[in-house]
């Protein structure tokens, strides 16, 4: 008898959503956290706007994006660390690579001793020697250098970064490569790395996760991850010397520092930019989708999004803090967007 | 004196021990209700997930989607496992039922992240989708050994004499199974269904690559869906307080839930007995 | 004349189909793992099992240090369950009243319905912060001259994974050795008293002597059972590949090494690899589960 009720029940329910369904599409999409925060109240926004279409994303990591969107299971990927060529050659058709926003990955730090007070300083060479696992102690020489005005503790890093693959760590890995010598030889960079220290966290989530709620610790995640959960992040001497904090305006330094020589498919590195304003370990984030889209329904809806995306959705990243795209490449971008075909 | 004292030591180790596990339970368990209960509020119940960072939001998603999973897969699962573990008991010394018997042992050792794996393998990658389907299946996998097992068991403890009085009856093999058999082994069997119930309410490993999540309804079974042990994963690991405090209220639910299934298998033991 | 009636015949046929579709599930689950696992095969063959290396920008892949993670936390999880969970099966058949038993037998199903997910979040908030803050500097005080308790203590790592495996077996074991105490003759038991025996004695002459067998193969289910866990043990043990005597350091094991990249593999031979682990895993768990099954025949076959 209970096994009838069950299966009368689960029947009823089946059929309820079926036909629920129909009134509304659902797009399907994975890929990176580091623009999660933003993507993840687009799709709020955009779900208003748009009653038939809902858009649902999670957010497992850059290579999870790019695993996924080659694979077909998902209906379009995000990445920080841009496909390559090998990748692309993959891919049963064409992909798009159509950029979105730009965010700063920071460092972030838990010193309860330098709560509230004026942020870290750090340089390319702490930074690179700390994830190396050369620079143990806060109170180490080079650290104390930088920031003669405080007083650090004699206590260890707690080294955090992530476990998945992930764009943010390509960023910061590509980052690393570009100022240390020592750490483009011994580990390169890659959305997945043969880290030489460090915690495992899962998603920008779970290294803010670690560096919260561990003494003395240190990660890097997209500054977004930082503000919303109060952590401390640091200062980064950029290559012009000049020390600059991740804000709004100095990632758009960036950006146009670098988008002289954009390329016609997007995929370009902005880490490492020169000039007075520009933060150094900045990246741009990417949608990719096949410029032939298979469903004709799914297509028009995943298009029209891209477009307010990249459009009035810009209006919702400084809040978030991501750098709005700059308006002559939003127009560049919104040709590409034209091309997709469904 | 020696042997006095060993035995008093003895006596201390096992308090020790007793004590510890209780004390454990306890701790566990009251943290729990206690963090779970004081972070649950209606929203949680009724609304679906905020953008990521907002106060506020709930699983409601999640919550019905662990339901219509599981009861899928029971849908799957049931019949097939039944129906083997009636052939185990009614062909038992054949070959085949040995081999069959074997390979769902083997079955019911695999862990669950392998059968996570093997589903999205052959499952989501073909269909090039996510889906409740496919979280479905994977659990399904999961529950058949189980079901099949107790099945079995439950026929073998019915008494042959029952089953020849049946047949002496003229009642054809397929009808004395049916109708006098199973309905014999019946409340045992519905225990097996309802603690496997339990299990896989709870699982998230194989899940992971199959149902995937989802932050608003899924539409149809074709499509990823959000699941509670999932989000609770989801949000545990996260860095914002209040997904941290949605993973309690959601552990808390999805324990009074399993529980809820064990005390109802519970009850059928006793009434068997 | 009578219809032929095939009613009987049709439900025979239909009992074995279910049972062999039941069998190709199985079957299907090998093949499939296999075929994955195929590329990352061919590419490391058996030094798969010694390399040391888990390097995805350079294509280099060894299971070494999830093989390390996963033994060490399922051995020290048995350390510290094993007599406690024998303690509680002997607790419950030689010495608890019936109210006691009844309420300890409720603790330890529950405890062993607690969905592994939950554990992971309990382990997270609670034990780690404990372990941390309190349990870890205890231990490196009175024992830091060993390796085992040296390095920094983060909270996250394969002292706690394993402390918390160790309460997830912990009902599997004592509630098979309890079966297997309680099965044991009642003259044998009341003889060792009779005899002048103390109560300790009495069980281990006549109770653990004769259920030693049943005992290990009830160790070895616990055994595998950790040995598969992948959720709590996924959000407790820090998920870094590598391999260290340290307790207080942080590892990974085979299940949560696919947890953790599963979904994000990009290259072929990554996603192979990771494959390749779960077929490791697989046989691991399939050779515990024979040996055990095959001792449990063993001691019903000598009784």
């Amino acid at each position: 008898m209970k096994k009838m009720l069950i299966k009368i029940i689960t029947t009823c329910l089946f059929i309820s959503t079926t036909i629920f369904g129909q009134r509304v599409v659902l797009i399907n999409g994975a890929g990176a956290t580091f623009p999660y925060p933003l993507y993840s109240k687009w799709f709020y926004e955009y779900a208003k706007i748009d009653k038939t279409v809902n858009f649902n994303y999670q957010s497992i990591g850059s290579g999870g994006g790019i695993r996924q969107i080659l694979a077909q299971t998902v209906d379009f990927g995000a990445t920080d660390a841009f496909m390559t060529d090998n990748q692309l050659k993959q891919a049963p058709g064409k992909i798009l690579h159509i950029p979105m926003t730009a965010g700063a990955v920071v460092l972030i730090y838990n010193i309860p001793e330098l709560k509230g007070k004026k942020a870290l300083k750090l340089t390319p060479e702490i930074i690179s020697k700390i994830y190396l696992g050369k620079i143990k102690k806060w109170n180490d020489k080079l650290i104390q250098l930088e920031n003669p005005d405080v007083s650090l503790p004699d206590k260890n890093i707690v080294v955090a970064r992530r476990s998945d693959g992930s764009g943010t760590t390509f960023i910061f890995t590509e980052y690393l490569c570009e100022v240390s010598q020592e750490w483009e030889n011994k580990v390169g960079k890659g959305t997945s790395v043969n880290w030489p220290v460090g915690l495992g966290g899962k998603g920008n989530e779970g290294v803010a996760g670690i560096v919260k709620n561990t003494p003395y610790s240190i990660g890097y995640v997209e500054i977004s991850y930082a503000m919303q959960n109060n952590l401390d992040y640091a200062m980064v001497k950029n290559k012009d010397g000049y020390y600059v904090k991740p804000t709004i305006e100095s990632i758009t330094a960036a950006i146009e520092d670098k988008a002289k020589n954009m390329p016609d498919d997007y995929r370009i590195s902005i880490v490492n930019a020169g000039g007075k304003n520009s933060y150094p370990i900045t990246g741009l984030t990417w949608v990719l989708v096949y410029q032939k889209q298979q469903d004709k329904v799914r297509g028009e809806k995943l298009v029209q999004f891209l477009k307010w995306a990249v459009t009035d959705g810009q209006n919702y990243c400084k809040d978030l803090l991501y750098a709005p795209l700059p308006k002559n490449l939003r127009d560049k971008i919104l040709k590409t967007i034209e091309t997709i075909e469904y | 004196m020696n042997r006095k004292l060993k035995d008093k030591i003895f006596r201390f180790i096992i308090y020790i021990s007793v004590c510890v596990v209780v004390f454990v339970f306890l701790f566990i368990t009251i943290y729990v209700v206690y963090k779970g209960f004081s972070s649950i509020n209606l929203d949680f119940f009724i609304r679906l997930p905020k953008p990521v960072g907002e106060k506020g939001g709930g699983m409601v998603n999640a919550i019905v989607g662990s339901f219509m999973i599981v009861c899928l897969a029971a849908l799957f699962s049931v019949p097939l496992s039944i129906l083997t573990g009636i052939y185990l008991s009614e062909y038992k010394n054949e070959k085949f039922a040995n081999v069959v018997r074997s390979a769902l042992e083997i079955l019911s050792g695999v862990p669950s992240i392998i059968i996570g794996i093997f589903v999205y393998g052959l499952v989501v990658v073909p269909m090039k989708r996510f889906s409740l389907l496919a979280g479905s299946i994977a659990l399904s996998i999961i529950m058949l050994p189980l079901i099949a097992k107790t099945t079995e068991e439950m026929l073998n403890m019915i008494p042959l004499s029952i089953k020849e009085a049946g047949l002496a009856l003229g009642l054809k093999k397929w009808k004395v199974v049916f109708y006098i058999l199973l309905n014999t082994a019946k409340p045992g069997v519905l225990t097996g269904i309802l603690l496997s119930l339990a299990r896989v309410f709870g699982e998230t490993a194989p899940l992971l690559f199959t149902s995937f999540g989802n932050r608003f309804w899924h539409r149809s079974i074709l499509e990823p869906a959000a699941a509670l042990p999932l989000q609770i994963f989801v949000y545990a690991i996260a860095p914002y307080d209040d997904w941290n405090r949605q993973a309690w209220a959601g552990a808390f639910v999805l324990i009074v839930l399993v529980c809820i299934l064990i005390f109802l298998s519970r009850r059928l033991i006793l009434k068997y007995k | 004349m009578r219809k032929k009636d095939y009613s009987d015949k049709v439900f025979e046929v239909i009992l074995k189909l279910s049972a062999a579709i039941s069998l190709s599930i199985v079957i299907l689950l090998v093949l499939v793992l296999i075929k994955h696992s195929f590329l990352s095969i061919k590419t490391f063959k058996l030094r798969f099992f010694i390399n040391t290396v888990w390097d995805p920008v350079f294509e280099k892949f060894g299971a070494l240090p999830f093989i390390y993670g996963t033994l060490l936390t399922s051995f020290l999880a048995l350390v510290i369950s094993v007599p406690i969970s024998i303690s509680i099966a002997l607790f419950l058949s030689e010495f608890a009243e019936r109210k006691l038993k009844e309420f300890l037998s409720v603790v330890i199903t529950l405890l062993a319905a607690i969905p592994s997910v939950i554990y992971g979040l309990w382990g997270i908030f609670v034990l780690a912060p404990i372990m941390r803050n309190y349990v870890g500097p205890i231990l490196q005080k009175f024992f830091g001259f060993l390796p085992f308790f040296q390095g920094n203590i983060y909270g996250l790592d394969y002292l706690s994974a394993s402390v918390v495996l160790s309460i997830m077996i912990t009902p599997t074991i004592s509630s098979i050795s309890k079966e297997l105490f309680d099965a044991v003759p009642k003259n044998l038991k009341e003889a060792a008293l009779a005899l002048g025996a103390t109560k300790y004695e009495m069980i281990k002459i006549s109770v653990l002597k004769t259920t030693k067998v049943g005992i290990i193969a009830a160790i070895l289910l616990g055994l595998g059972r950790a040995i598969g866990e992948t959720m709590a043990v996924t959000m407790i043990i820090g998920n870094i590949p590598n391999i260290s005597l340290s307790l207080f350091s942080s590892g990974a094991t085979l299940a949560s090494v696919i947890a953790n990249e599963f979904a994000e593999a990009t290259e072929d031979l990554y996603l192979s690899s990771l494959y390749y682990i779960g077929l490791v895993l697989f046989l691991v768990t399939l050779i515990l589960n024979i040996i055990s099954k095959f001792l449990i025949k063993h001691l019903s076959k000598t009784k």
